[in-house]
């Protein structure tokens, strides 16, 4: 009963583990090399932020978002023209392009949200239309990125003088100090769930999976430390996952989304405005679609018409692999984050061992329908169907 | 021996960790009515999904013999075939098709090619017929109200050539004059040959339709009742059920009624949100002092539960116009939250669909009408979250082995407690309260009696919408019966009693046909 209830909690974990063991072998651990360590995230960037919003509009009700990459496209692209056309500096570009996203969701999040447009066909027609306006601000052309300044604020690596050499400890050092902070975090909150007489869980459970944690992050860092050091963009991506993170678990207007993907009806009759919550949704899910486009516009270096192509599929197949519920009002960030990075150690390691591209399409439709057939089933063996 | 069209013989069921049925055994004589009565999760349900091959042979143990032989239903059509036909609590209609479409789904009229259409209207017409329904079989579903819908089930039944027609809960959603004619129908099909079985939890239904009544408790048959005389005593039944006396079926309650006004309602008239030119309550006035529970009264439509929900911030109707007032203050609140800080609750009658959140935990829903008071800053405080549920567990006895169990998990009598709880912990002046007891045990509407007469004890304003006149008798302090979006009479608990509403009602509906003839 307990080892089943475990197999069942950390099913997708698990499944991470199991690919990524596979894959290593399969490459013959090449995947492990630092490099390659140090990309597997940036190289996702791009899904792991989306995921994040993605995750909102699914737990609204199963809805999807499926103009995220034609938004990621053109944002990018305006953002490359201001550049080059306008010879905009870096730091007004972003903040233009991060007001023009805004302007977009708040256009998506108004449809949906307000006038009660059904999302799917709302963001088909986004899906279109932006697009269409990114080709057109691109002329049909690819349009580089040659400004330094905001290359940098999103590729460059960290190197702190003094401390970084060949190898940069610079990244194993703040991995221990993130390490202890969680320990930290972790006794602290048990004294004082106890002082409080609130119900503390096992400590056993909640110290081993701190440790596994700990030990990930440590590794990882040392993976960094080894190449370049901390990349700026994996600062950006854990200020998303951190904000993201902390609004579905703490926030008041977080439990809404679930509440409303739970029960719409009972949720707008318990005074919650459902407009807004669906409004929210959509409108952070552009805004996340829009930064998208800058990080990816800056790794890749250039835009063209063609950016963000089927992204938003990405998107939404880590949510569910990440075990989001198909019929909203359940899911949870860090979860959809591990199906995000299952999804991207398979891309990854398929593209090391050289597999051709189309069946890496195969492969991953694969993995996707696997895991939404184990949700459908295990939760129709609990009777939760 | 030969006269039983069922005998099931040593039925056992079990779930995971449960013994849903356990050694039961039923006989039904060929041609008679007969009852089932029991708790919620008496195993009532799982018997007839035993029976009806919903749960496959070999599924369960025991043997069930019809018309003295052996079945072993691998599904429900195997079922069907023989002639049993069950009709469940909650209605299996496709509203967007139309009554003959949904009568023969799955069953289709064949022709050479494709469907025969005017063999299909024609016999839905036939079976429509049968059970008194005048609307074209072309109607579609989403047309006709709940209580027609039944009808619809039932001569879908008809069409299946029926023999055995098992029907769960079929007036729980009907109002009673609706319910009437239905049992009064089951009587008719009875002097046909047809056996029934019914399930219900309304024991004078059960009283005045079955010739024999079988009491299930904890999955096990207590007793078999002889009805034929149909004097068999209610509280006899109640006695079997839960197996102790229930000397008072409403707790007693000292009447400290309040000068002072909690809710006044002023001229209140409200249209269709869709047909704006239709209006649902006309011109209606009423008050409820602090420490009342008032009743109200009516028909199904009458236009209760759409005059509680427009009172609750605006949530049903078109063109809201007249005044109300909280604590003698006016308030004109445009949406729910604003009502609910108005110290107004509206409690659904529909607590699965616009109650709680099913997937969602105890918890969360019991802090969901007024997270704010568990958060700081708009980060929730669990902790907090979770000792208020506690609270409110413990107070109601909310039966559940802790509050992080999921709604969905619970039975209904301790869903509508987890659904008291949430709005008792918005903490409102002016609950309004839509038939707060529908579809749970007699022993949890009790324990919902109770909290009521708690909630009045501590000064709230208690409206009761109820289709159940007795209980409507039993707990207010004063009733309002209302029929077409009006209000027809007013009367105190004294004063009131089951055919006084019933009068007031048909009284009202005669004058308003009356007035149609002038206007004609």
């Amino acid at each position: 009963m307990k080892v089943s209830a475990f197999l069942k909690k950390y099913t997708m974990t698990i499944a991470l583990v199991v690919v990524f063991v596979f894959f290593t072998a399969l490459t013959g651990g090449r995947l492990l090399y630092a490099q390659n360590i140090s990309n597997l995230l940036l190289q996702n960037a791009y899904v792991l932020v989306m995921a994040c919003g993605m995750l909102l509009c699914i737990l609204t009700g199963g809805n999807v978002d499926l103009s995220v990459g034609s938004i990621l496209c053109l944002v990018g692209a305006v953002s490359a023209q201001l550049m080059s056309k306008l010879n905009l500096n870096a730091f007004l570009t972003i903040v233009l392009c991060m007001v023009f996203a805004v302007l977009i969701g708040i256009w998506q999040g108004f449809w949906v949200g307000y006038i009660h447009i059904p999302p799917f066909i709302c963001t088909l027609a986004g899906m279109f239309l932006f697009r269409g306006l990114g080709r057109v601000v691109l002329a049909s052309k690819t349009v580089n990125i040659s400004n330094d300044s905001f290359l940098n604020t999103f590729t460059s690596y960290i190197t702190v003088p003094g401390i970084d050499g060949d190898l940069h400890w610079s990244a194993l050092i703040t991995g221990i100090v993130v390490s202890i902070l969680l320990v930290l975090f972790t006794v602290f909150g048990r004294i004082k769930k106890a002082r409080k007489n609130y119900e503390t869980g096992s400590a056993v459970v909640a110290f081993a999976q701190i440790a596994v944690i700990d030990a990930l992050i440590i590794a990882y860092s040392w993976k960094l430390t080894n190449y370049k050091g901390i990349p700026v963009m994996l600062l950006w991506i854990l200020l998303v996952i951190l904000i993201y993170t902390f609004i579905t678990s703490k926030t008041a207007f977080g439990r809404y989304f679930y509440a409303v993907g739970g029960n719409e009806k009972a949720t707008k009759l318990s005074g919650i405005d459902t407009r807004k919550v669906y409004f929210a949704a959509y409108c952070s899910m552009s805004v996340l679609a829009g930064f998208s486009g800058l990080l990816v516009a800056a790794r890749i270096g250039s835009v063209n018409g063609d950016t963000g192509m089927s992204y938003e599929m990405d998107a939404i197949g880590s949510c569910f692999i990440g075990g989001a519920s198909a019929y909203g009002g359940s899911g949870t960030i860090p979860g959809v984050m591990i199906g995000a990075i299952l999804l991207g150690v398979i891309n990854q390691g398929m593209s090391i061992y050289g597999l051709d591209n189309n069946w890496q399409y195969v492969v991953k439709g694969t993995v996707l329908l696997i895991a939404v057939i184990f949700d459908v089933v295990s939760n129709h063996k609990t009777g939760k169907a | 021996m030969a006269d039983n069209i069922l005998v099931m013989k040593n039925i056992t069921k079990l779930f995971p960790g449960v013994r849903a049925l356990d050694n039961v055994n039923l006989e039904v004589k060929r041609g008679e009515v007969h009852a089932i009565v029991g708790e919620n999760g008496a195993g009532k349900s799982t018997l007839m999904n035993v029976l009806s091959g919903t749960f496959p042979f070999g599924n369960y143990e025991g043997e069930i013999l019809y018309n003295g032989e052996e079945c072993h239903f691998k599904n429900v059509r195997d079922s069907e075939k023989v002639g049993i036909v069950i009709i469940h609590q909650e209605l299996a209609l496709v509203p967007e098709l139309s009554i003959a479409e949904n009568m023969f789904l799955g069953n289709e009229r064949r022709g050479r090619f494709g469907l025969d259409w005017d063999e299909t209207f024609n016999q839905a017409a036939t079976h429509l017929r049968e059970v008194g329904l005048k609307d074209a079989p072309t109607t579609l579903i989403k047309d006709i109200g709940t209580g027609k819908q039944q009808l619809v089930e039932i001569a879908k039944a008809l069409s299946k050539n029926v023999k055995l027609l098992i029907l769960d809960e079929p007036t729980s959603s009907l109002n009673e004059e609706d319910s009437k004619m239905l049992l009064d129908m089951l009587l008719q099909f009875k002097t046909q040959g047809m056996t029934s079985i019914l399930i219900s939890h309304k024991l004078s239904e059960v009283a005045y339709v079955a010739d024999k009544i079988t009491i299930l408790r904890d999955g096990a048959t207590i007793e078999t009742l002889d009805n034929s005389d149909h004097h068999v005593d209610e509280d006899r039944i109640i006695r079997g059920m839960v197996g102790r006396e229930i000397t008072d079926r409403y707790p007693a309650r000292e009447h400290h009624i309040s000068d002072e006004v909690g809710l006044e309602v002023r001229d209140w008239s409200l249209c269709h949100p869709v047909y704006t030119d239709k209006c649902v309550v006309n011109h209606v006035s009423f008050h409820v002092h602090k420490g009342e529970i008032v009743g109200f009264s009516g028909l199904q439509g009458a236009g209760r539960t759409e005059l509680a929900m427009s009172i609750f911030g605006k949530s049903y109707g078109a063109n809201i116009s007249g005044k109300m007032f909280v604590n003698g203050k006016e308030v004109r609140p445009k949406n729910e939250r604003e009502a609910i800080e108005a110290g107004i609750a509206y409690v659904t009658e529909d607590r699965k669909a616009n109650g709680l959140v099913l997937i969602d935990t105890i918890a969360r829903n019991n802090t969901m009408a007024r997270l704010e008071k568990v958060c700081h800053r708009g980060i929730v405080d669990v902790d907090e979250e979770n000792r208020v549920a506690n609270e409110y567990k413990e107070a109601l006895q909310t039966k559940t082995p802790t509050v992080q169990q999921k709604v969905n998990n619970l039975s209904g009598g301790n869903q509508q407690k987890v659904l008291l709880s949430k709005w008792m912990f918005a903490d409102p002046d002016i609950l309004l309260l839509d038939e707060p007891t529908r579809g749970i045990d007699v022993g949890a509407k009790y324990e919902i009696y109770c909290i009521m007469n708690d909630l009045v004890a501590k000064g709230k304003s208690v409206v009761m919408i109820s289709s159940e006149l007795p209980e409507l008798l039993g707990m207010c302090d004063r009733i309002y019966v209302m029929n077409e979006g009006a209000i027809v009479a007013e009367m105190t608990a004294a004063e009131a009693t089951q055919e006084k509403i019933m009068a007031a009602i048909l009284h009202s509906d005669n004058k308003g046909n009356e007035e149609d003839n002038k206007g004609a």
